[in-house]
């Protein structure tokens, strides 16, 4: 329904209807209140109760059928009975074959697997405009459309075609009323008055208005203001292909012109015939029964069917016989002339038969090529008949596709007449109506043939659906002390291994290459210890094509795993674009870029990790420099994840204490973050849980005592198990911290993480400012989730809030066990330096992808907030002040 | 000052009679009246004029006029006709 509130005010009168006397308004209004009132009244009934009503209305309409088709001719002096009955049937049959078993109340269609329900709501009344062309089954059409969709409709008919129109409304409304509809249901105006169409069309309780006529009516309903369906003239272009059933071309063109003495605005009007067969196709016309005009008599047509003044046609012309138009005119032809034909030597004013003619005159033109033929279409497409309708006979399925290509019509008929094609159901599948959509082109709303969903107004009920998650871990992972010993198991006739320096003098590579089939030719490609660069891994890339590389042992920290994956990925991808392949995106699963999966070569990788944190071993990512441009890309995709991961405690028995500690926080930080993560699963979170308990317990022994093969092994699965968290739930706002901050002040990567750590957690277990939008979490989990972990870990606590304050404490009392610098005052920058960079920092941290997953939606504010709480360090009890030029 | 109150069953079959008739007693009687229409799960347009002059009445004579067990259909009805301000709803 579309009554709005505006219904209890005065309606403000439009200037067109100033002159309206107290009586007219008062009458106007009666009708509206009787329709206001059915209206509301028919939301009350079910689809059952409308289906009762509906049936016996396509009956009435068919029995009357003959009856109104009469009343029509004899009032509006066009047409034929024949054809007027006709179409009286299609209205009323044709469309409830259609309608009758569509859900048009409640729930009318469902979507199970995507959790939507389209439910229908009625429009409430609907003022409906209706032609003098097809008045009597243009009423039909739409009372039956109307009470299928529960609509009130007030009828306002041409007013030479008033008396048959209120006869088919009288007819429907009785039929409708008799079996249930609401008193009310329809109505029709007593007289046609421009002043009431134009009160009725500004009037606030008409929700829509559905006008069917010429260019006046349709641009009067959308120039109101209200939602319209405004369908109007067209301007049918043909092309006659020369490869076309021309028997069968012929028979339906003539049909169609014919049909109801022209009046259909979906019937041809020039038609565009190939040079090779345009003698014979007039050969046909004429022995059907049409008279091909010689260029006198195509000269006086132009000058007596279309007014020249306006240079549209003439409507003393509109819908008459060929042979009226003939003996009006002054041309002789045979008394069982059914249509005229006027050659045309091109389109437009100068060209007055190239117009819509909607009587049957029907202009052709000779074409020399395909190219000239869609071109004069085009041309008559553009005079008049945009967004109409157009034909097109051709067994050419390119030269149906190039027409349907240029041509602007919401209806391309082929091989079938335009007139009769275009109602839809009859020679096509399209679904009937009396309504064409003309689009945009025509200054329409829609392309559709109109039916019963524009009566409706639907309603989305969108249920909350879940995004499919997943779980991706490398195919296999070995681990514990001397997992290395598994490389027998893979064979490969070529190997190489990429490393960096420290790990060949300190005997790592050997063990490697101790440790693969005797067989196996192996290769080394030692590479710089920092992050990798586009040279490096072009250089990479070159080794691995030169020994043509089968397997790719990755033998080092996160940069060297990192370098591995990226050269694998340019190996067996030749083609791939770093640069594109680094584009951001929100979900991976709706990224724009795709990784390449047509490979000129395929290489085995396996990463041995020779720290305990990064765990880049079973991670998709890898992070890229590039020095030229000044910046780092980070790589994103499951494809990038190493085939075989080896975890092997033996290659960080002699990690440096500095390294064990920055290492232990980052793989701390990877499974704090994901368990708060808003992509966290219960698959991640048991990792996640699972890793925050091993780092607990073995990182403070592990870094107190370096030689403590359980405590070094069991931190280096807890990496792994944290990264196996994070590839699969991400990272978080203290990530995007780190990495602005790190990169802007030169600090390793598990210090800046740890510096921001606590801020982050205290951050996360409070009620957010503003929330993430996440539709797998119900409600938000952060604080509880940390209170898990203190419970995992046995800290004790009360209450969430307790909890959450001894899991901060006990993260504090690791990192100062960690001697990890506790401030960023601590690493010696100054109060004015940090408040220097702060605004590059916000901004640099703002745009890091890593807090996507983070539970709040930090404000740049917070992140400015969590700067400076980490400048001064210490999260519990600490009260910071920001300073206010810098906060925002 | 002690109120008047009037309480009226509508019976489904004859909606717009009862309301017709809920407002001739409206007539110099109760300063309050409850209708209620918990058997009623429908009205027609007949019940809805019925309604609006129901309301006209009641304005006229200052009576409250308040509707019980009516179902969300039908408040519906009475929204979209802009009447449910003319009266009050009670569960």
């Amino acid at each position: 329904m579309h009554i709005s509130d505006a219904a209890q005010q005065p309606v403000p009168m439009p200037p067109a209807t100033k002159g309206l006397s107290s009586e007219r308004t008062a009458y106007l209004d009666g009708l509206l209140s009787k329709a206001r009132n059915a209206a509301a009244v028919f939301t009350q009934y079910t689809q059952q109760d409308v289906d009762r009503i509906v049936k016996p209305m396509v009956v009435a309409g068919l029995e009357q059928a003959q009856h109104l088709a009469r009343l029509a001719v004899e009032e509006t002096k066009l047409g034929v009975l024949e054809d007027k009955a006709l179409k009286n049937m299609v209205a009323t049959e044709f469309v409830y074959n259609y309608v009758k078993d569509k859900r048009t109340v409640g729930a009318i269609r469902e979507f199970p697997e995507r959790g939507l329900v389209e439910v229908a709501e009625p429009i409430g009344i609907i003022l409906s405009l209706t032609p003098i062309t097809n008045p009597t089954s243009t009423v039909l059409f739409k009372c039956i459309m109307a009470i299928k969709t529960r609509n009130a409709v007030i009828f306002s008919p041409h007013p030479n075609a008033w008396g048959c129109c209120h006869a088919a409304v009288r007819i429907m409304y009785e039929t409708a009323v008799k079996h249930g509809a609401p008193e009310g249901v329809f109505s029709c105006l007593e007289s046609h008055d421009l002043e009431d169409n134009a009160y009725l069309m500004h009037h606030s309780d008409i929700g829509l208005i559905d006008a069917t006529g010429g260019p006046g009516v349709v641009k009067a309903a959308y120039s109101s203001g209200k939602p319209a369906l405004g369908v109007g003239a067209g301007n049918t272009p043909v092309y006659l292909e020369k490869t076309a059933d021309l028997n069968m071309a012929v028979v339906d063109i003539l049909t169609s012109k014919t049909f109801d003495n022209g009046t259909i605005c979906a019937s041809e009007q020039t038609v565009v015939i190939d040079d090779e067969i345009y003698d014979l196709v007039l050969k046909k016309f004429t022995d059907l029964g049409a008279h091909v005009c010689n260029e006198k008599e195509t000269k006086i047509l132009e000058r007596t069917v279309i007014d020249p003044a306006t240079g549209f046609m003439q409507p003393k012309a509109v819908g008459q016989k060929a042979t009226d138009i003939a003996r009006m005119v002054g041309i002789f032809v045979k008394p069982d002339t059914k249509m005229l034909i006027a050659p045309i030597l091109g389109v437009g004013r100068e060209h007055p038969l190239s117009v819509e003619k909607l009587f049957p005159v029907l202009s052709v033109y000779r074409a020399k090529s395909v190219g000239e033929a869609l071109k004069v279409c085009v041309d008559v497409n553009h005079a008049g008949g945009l967004g109409h309708t157009a034909v097109v006979f051709s067994r050419n399925d390119e030269v149906i596709r190039q027409f349907s290509d240029v041509i602007n019509a919401g209806r391309i008929i082929v091989n079938s007449p335009g007139s009769i094609g275009a109602f839809g159901g009859v020679y096509n599948d399209m679904v009937p109506t009396f309504s064409f959509g003309c689009g945009t082109g025509g200054g329409n709303s829609t392309t559709d043939n109109v039916n019963i969903y524009h009566y409706l107004n639907i309603k989305r009920v969108a249920r909350r659906t879940q995004a499919h998650m997943w779980f991706r871990v490398p195919n296999q992972i070995y681990f514990n002390l001397n997992a290395v010993e598994n490389l027998r198991q893979v064979a490969s006739s070529s190997t190489i291994i990429i490393t960096n320096p420290a790990m060949e003098q300190m005997g790592h590579v050997d063990v490697v290459r101790r440790h693969l089939p005797p067989q196996t030719l192996v290769h080394l490609s030692v590479i710089p210890d920092a992050e990798p660069e586009v040279k490096t891994i072009l250089q990479g890339v070159e080794t691995l094509n030169f020994y043509k590389a089968d397997q790719i042992i990755a033998l080092g920290g996160g940069s060297v795993i990192d370098a591995a994956k990226i050269m694998k990925l340019k190996y067996e991808s030749p083609d791939a674009d770093l640069e594109e392949l680094a584009a951001p995106f929100m979900d991976i699963r709706k990224r724009v870029v795709e990784y390449p999966t047509e490979k000129v070569h395929r290489a085995r990788l396996i990463a041995i990790s020779t720290t305990s944190g990064t765990g880049s071993e079973v991670t998709p990512f890898a992070v890229l420099t590039d020095k030229a441009r000044g910046r780092k890309v980070t790589l994103a995709d499951y494809s990038l994840t190493p085939d075989i991961a080896i975890v092997d405690p033996q290659f960080v028995m002699s990690m440096p204490k500095v390294l064990t500690a920055d290492t232990g926080i980052d793989c701390l930080t990877h499974a704090l973050e994901a368990a708060v993560s808003i992509h966290a699963s219960p698959y991640t979170d048991s990792s996640a849980m699972q890793a925050i308990r091993l780092v607990f317990k073995y990182l403070p022994i592990s870094y107190a005592h370096p030689h403590d093969e359980e405590a070094r092994s069991m931190m280096h699965n807890a990496a792994c198990i944290a990264a196996i968290a994070f590839s699969n739930a991400a990272v978080g706002v203290n990530h995007a911290l780190a990495h602005a901050f790190g990169a802007r002040f030169g600090v390793s990567h598990g210090r800046a993480n740890a510096l921001m750590l606590p801020h982050v957690m205290v951050y996360n277990a409070s009620v957010p400012s503003k929330f993430m939008p996440s539709p797998n979490q119900k409600g938000y989990v952060a604080h509880k989730k940390y209170a898990t972990i203190a419970d995992l870990l046995g800290l004790g606590g009360n209450t969430v809030d307790d909890k959450v304050k001894k899991l901060v404490a006990a993260t504090e009392q690791l990192l100062d066990q960690l001697a990890t610098p506790r401030s960023i005052a601590d690493l010696g920058i100054s109060r004015e330096e940090f408040e220097a960079a702060m605004p590059e920092l916000a901004k640099i941290a703002f745009d890091d992808p890593s807090w996507r997953s983070n539970p709040r939606m930090p404000l740049v504010s917070e992140l400015v907030e969590l700067f400076w709480l980490a400048y001064e360090g210490r999260a519990l009890g600490k009260t910071v002040v920001v300073p206010q030029s810098k906060a925002r | 000052m002690s109120k008047i109150s009037a309480f009226l069953k509508i019976d489904a079959e004859h909606v717009a009679g009862d309301l017709q008739a809920a407002g001739a007693k409206l007539d110099g009687a109760p300063v309050e009246t409850t209708l209620d229409f918990s058997a009623v799960s429908r009205i027609n347009p007949k019940a809805l004029v019925a309604m609006e002059e129901l309301a006209r009445i009641a304005d006229e004579k200052n009576v409250k006029i308040g509707l019980r067990g009516v179902n969300v259909e039908i408040y519906k009805v009475l929204k979209l006709v802009k009447l449910v301000p003319r009266f009050s709803f009670l569960n």
